[in-house]
């Protein structure tokens, strides 16, 4: 468990196109939501699942998307 | 500076910090193995004085209390940062959502995705509501069911599509919910003040440990919590939407 919270957050690091990046913070939110749960804390494990799962990468997403359809009306 | 330079100065402050982290992490307690007095006499204390059974919801809504609320106007401070920032500026004005264009065929959801989140929604909202409501008994509390229950909405957009998003949750219940919960929980405070003596203390029946009616006014300031958080990811996802989905173009002088 703790190997793949690891490799997740390398990967994270190591992603480079921001859309990636942003969905491999999500699985890494989840991974990291699994750990707290393995070590007995159910509470800390569902608020890191939501907000680093959901509510994180959901918002780096929706910037993206305003960024990209910005670029796009540029052109 | 250069590449290479820029590289030795890294492995030093590299190896630094890799060293100090080495020699902390020396120092913890084996896992499982925490014998700090506070946390013994919460574990002690959570059932019999307070019949909650999840301690952690214990502190953070009752012998805590006072940071939550400062966590909660954090959330709250951040919402109006986000509306205040992304309101509609002068020379800017609101154009028609791209999806309601007309004459613009909007992509059609994937049958998949359209039946997966049509199946999602209900249970989601119901583990938002149980997750708010049993934060005294079980793990979760006001702000992880708030949080789920944003999630509902956010399923509705990606199973519909923005307008039907806006039916269920119209900007102007999402904002009474965040301000309901946010002026709830400081009345819990002050309810505290008035009825015990002092802010935030419990001044509700304690009742029977493992009851939906029990622990006094941490329920209630779950329930508190619970709104405002709902309230506040629910806005921020509906503004940041309004700004990918709704143009606004600078007029032209």
């Amino acid at each position: 468990m703790l190997f793949l919270v690891a490799v997740c957050g390398t990967c994270v690091v190591l992603a480079r196109d921001p859309l990636r990046q942003a969905l491999m913070a999500s699985l890494y939110g989840l991974v990291l939501g699994l750990l707290f749960f393995v070590f007995q804390a159910p509470d800390v494990a569902l608020s890191q699942t939501v907000v680093g799962a959901v509510a994180l990468p959901l918002m780096i997403l929706l910037a993206l998307a305003r960024v990209r359809w910005e670029e796009e009306r540029r052109k | 500076m250069n590449a290479r330079l820029r590289l030795r100065v890294f492995a030093v402050a590299g190896t630094a910090l890799f060293a100090a982290l080495v020699w902390g992490f020396v120092g913890l307690p084996d896992f499982g193995s925490f014998d700090g007095a506070y946390g013994q006499l919460l574990n002690r204390l959570s059932v019999p004085d307070r019949a909650s059974t999840d301690v952690v919801t214990t502190v953070n809504f009752d012998f805590r209390e006072f940071d939550t609320l400062g966590e909660e106007f954090i959330l709250f401070a951040a919402v109006v940062g986000v509306a205040s920032l992304l309101r509609t500026l002068r020379g800017e004005h609101v154009a028609t959502p791209d999806d309601d264009v007309p004459g613009r065929r909007v992509p059609e959801t994937s049958l998949v995705v359209g039946v997966t989140g049509t199946l999602l929604v209900a249970p989601t909202v119901l583990i938002g509501i149980y997750v708010v409501l049993h934060g005294h008994q079980t793990p979760g509390g006001g702000f992880q069911g708030g949080v789920i229950l944003a999630t509902g909405l956010l399923l509705t957009y990606l199973t519909a599509d923005y307008m039907t998003m806006r039916r269920v949750g119209p900007t102007a219940l999402i904002e009474a919910a965040e301000g309901a919960g946010a002026a709830g929980f400081v009345l819990i405070a002050i309810g505290g003040l008035l009825f015990a003596g002092s802010f935030f203390e419990n001044f509700l029946p304690i009742e029977t440990a493992g009851q939906l009616i029990s622990a006094g006014t941490i329920p209630l300031g779950n329930l508190a919590v619970g709104l405002a958080v709902t309230g506040g990811f629910a806005f921020m996802l509906s503004e940041f939407l309004q700004q990918t989905l709704i143009k606004r173009r600078r007029e032209v002088r």
